[in-house]
């Protein structure tokens, strides 16, 4: 029963072994520490870069060209904003040459909130990365996912874009969402491939038998199936939602839950089938409110959708403020919470044109 | 335009040897004095730079006259240019040269093989524009088969993918280098010293050269008015880097420096920093008017006179060539402006890729180099 992060590593594993990667490299991603959060330690080709993002984003483009296949890890999402100009390169470099060069990286980070991470360990992305034209874009919500979008991600001839949401690295699967070929005992897998504490310099990891299970990019999941109100959300707040889904249940509010997975190119199909089932849709995320992506959801939606529509569609996101306060009850404040969440869904299921 | 009152005195060629930290056995302090080169490689220079300057010339002109919408280009720096592109290991692949250049190198491709052709259509944004499909600026090439990245805007982001490249050329074994290349200006940016710090982490030195073409101009503001830094290239000395300061005006001794640092980039597989010193001979861009500057030297003009003195080639030689490369430049341009337009319904092709590109052409090198017992 392997954690997010721990997926993350068997996947990284994976395409070192079968699928082409070469280099999966950032700021203590190689030994000792393994990347802060753990996610690439007993990698064979993980190595530490100087502490500098332009570096990385740019030697990971390099490397690309190159015709390698680089994984490379920007530590927190907060410190990815001064590379932005190389991303837009990344995404640019097959259009602006008119299909003479294709651009085939990943690139990691954690993302969001829920670890009392303060003002720069709790950004979002999505809302900017999904502005940067020519990545595919992907943020998993469980460890199968994690680990099934990870192998497409290193398989895509693009550059992709990797948002891990912080909080929930080091949450289990739930049952029945295993990795095929892990262990079902979570301590005999931790044996197996956590580095042990203090001198690891002899230790080497015992790989589960993890198979090629690819998570197509562009393809939705519906977490929990309803006939009031569908809710388009990812990462993190899929949880949240899905639990606030289920604290309705004995109101007679039946509330569908789609896991965008990918925010680029997105699964429109599902999702408009859904809205155009139940009629209504909310959009909750992390981000910061202004410029969402969810508020791209919702034109679309209105677009498309307006004359089965029977709420208004609705955005719950992030306080637009320039980060997020440590204290409880800032970090509340800023970003959307369960009750909140299940206050406006029974809002949007009960509401009459 | 005055020149700035920056003037760092080029250095000769075994001062600039003295800039190196370390020397190489296979080093010796060779001077252009001592190593005079052949007669037909310095009419074969002269050829390029004299065709690269008048192709930057037709550039300007279409631009002046509506067939296109920006100049941008390197007009001065034939020199330096023409030597480096002779110079390159052209081809695809890791046991090649990578080029990560600017928007001035027009004529360090057109001494790769470039057809001048490519660059009117590109100025002319027409489809047939083989760098961009008409999508980007004159001056803003990109050739895979010859491991040309594709050059871009934003000032100095080459610096920080070149070590992406060299690191994989490092990894393959083989002698293909990485060579980089940009303005003086630019190295204001964090991605030089990117590039300083990335190419020489202890035990992981790259291939790579560094060039910097120091015009002593950032579009209008004088470099002295900048940068305190005496030599742009003392800021690779504390990487431990190998440097040198060169007369970039001057092609033989560019075709000197440029081939004594590359054998040793490309047998001790270390980095070196080259500042070549170049004038700016039609100002930035056409923003700035793009008119010939009468005050800084010409090196197409110094190297005729030269080549006059030595009995190489004469005044009458000379003219004849001009007027031939002038009408076919100028009957290119007549056929190219009758080319077709990208239609607007393409612009949505190719923003994903759908096989891997480079992927595939990697496997295909290894192949050729497994082959051949690389």
């Amino acid at each position: 029963m392997a954690t997010m992060v721990q997926a993350i590593r068997m996947a990284l594993h994976v395409g070192e072994e079968r699928l082409g990667v070469t280099d999966v490299f950032g700021e203590d991603v190689g030994p000792p520490l393994g990347g802060v959060f753990t996610a690439t330690q007993g990698l064979k080709t993980a190595w530490n870069s100087p502490l500098d993002e332009r570096g990385i984003i740019g030697t990971a483009i390099g490397l690309a060209l190159a015709g390698q296949c680089p994984v490379a890890e920007i530590q927190f999402v907060d410190y990815v904003f001064n590379t932005i100009d190389l991303l837009k390169l990344a995404g640019g470099m097959s259009w602006s040459s008119n299909g003479d060069w294709n651009c085939p990286l990943v690139v990691m980070t954690p993302v969001g909130s829920g670890i009392h991470g303060s003002i720069y360990h709790s950004h979002s992305f999505d809302g900017m990365a999904t502005h940067i034209p020519g990545w595919k874009i992907v943020m998993p919500s469980t460890p199968r996912d994690a680990y099934g979008l990870m192998l497409s991600a290193i398989k895509d001839p693009n550059p992709v874009m990797f948002l891990a949401p912080k909080a929930l690295l080091r949450a289990k699967a739930a049952p029945g969402e295993e990795i095929p070929g892990e262990p079902a005992d979570e301590r005999q897998l931790s044996k197996m491939i956590d580095a042990p504490l203090g001198d690891r310099s002899q230790w080497t990891p015992q790989w589960p038998d993890t198979p090629d299970m690819f998570i197509p990019i562009g393809e939705a999941r519906t977490v929990r199936k309803g006939r009031d109100l569908t809710v388009v959300t990812y990462g993190r707040m899929v949880a949240v939602c899905t639990k606030a889904a289920e604290e309705l249940v004995s109101e007679g509010v039946d509330v569908e839950v789609i896991d965008l997975r990918t925010l680029w190119p997105y699964d429109w199909k599902t999702l408009k089938e859904s809205i155009e089932r139940t009629s209504r849709l909310l959009v909750v995320n992390e981000d910061t409110e202004v410029t969402n992506f969810g508020e791209h959801i919702i034109r679309r939606t209105v677009e498309e959708c307006f004359y089965v529509l029977s709420s208004p569609p609705k955005l719950l996101a992030g306080a637009a403020v320039p980060g997020i306060g440590l204290a409880d009850n800032l970090e509340h404040a800023s970003v959307p919470q369960r009750a909140g969440i299940a206050k406006t869904m029974r809002e949007l299921a009960q509401h009459q044109p | 335009m005055s020149t700035s009152s920056y003037q760092p005195a080029p250095r000769s060629d075994a001062e600039a040897l003295d800039d190196t930290t370390e020397k190489s056995g296979n080093e010796r302090n060779v001077t252009s004095a001592d190593a005079a080169l052949a007669p037909e490689l310095l009419v074969r220079m002269h050829d390029l730079m004299l065709k690269a300057r008048l192709l930057e010339e037709r550039l300007i002109r279409m631009q002046k006259q509506g067939d296109g919408y920006f100049w941008i280009g390197g007009p001065g720096e034939e020199a330096f240019n023409v030597p480096l592109g002779m110079l390159v290991d052209r081809g695809e692949g890791v046991f090649h040269d990578y080029l990560h250049l600017h928007y001035r190198s027009s004529a360090t491709l057109l001494a790769m093989g470039a057809d001048p052709v490519d660059a009117l259509r590109q100025m002319k944004n027409v489809a047939s524009d083989p760098y961009s499909g008409g999508r980007n600026f004159a001056g803003h090439p990109s050739i895979r088969k010859w491991n040309v990245v594709p050059v871009s805007s934003p000032i100095e982001v080459q610096y920080s993918m070149a070590p992406g490249t060299a690191y994989a050329q490092k990894r393959a074994g083989g002698h293909g280098i990485t060579i980089v290349t940009g303005g003086d200006a630019g190295t204001a940016e964090g991605d030089f010293p990117t590039c300083l710090v990335w190419t020489s982490r202890p035990g992981h030195e790259l291939p790579v050269l560094i060039i910097v073409t120091n015009n002593q101009w950032g579009i209008s503001t004088a470099g002295a008015t900048q940068h305190g830094e005496k030599r742009i290239s003392d800021r690779g000395k504390a990487f431990g880097i190998k440097c040198m300061t060169i007369d970039g005006n001057d092609p033989e001794n560019s075709y000197h420096q440029i081939k004594r640092a590359m054998d040793y980039i490309r047998t001790e597989r270390k980095p070196v920093l080259m500042e070549a010193m170049v004038s700016r001979l039609y100002g930035h861009s056409s923003s700035s008017g793009a008119n010939y500057v009468q005050e800084e030297a010409d090196c197409l003009m110094t190297f005729e006179k030269k080549l006059e003195e030595r009995g190489i080639l004469t005044r009458a030689h000379i003219d004849e060539l001009r007027a031939k490369y002038t009408q076919e430049l100028l009957d290119a341009s007549k056929r190219v402006r009758e080319e077709a337009q990208p239609e607007g319904s393409t612009i949505y092709d190719h923003v994903f890729a759908e096989t891997n590109i480079v992927g595939l052409a990697a496997a295909k090198s290894r192949a050729t180099a497994n082959g051949r017992g690389n």
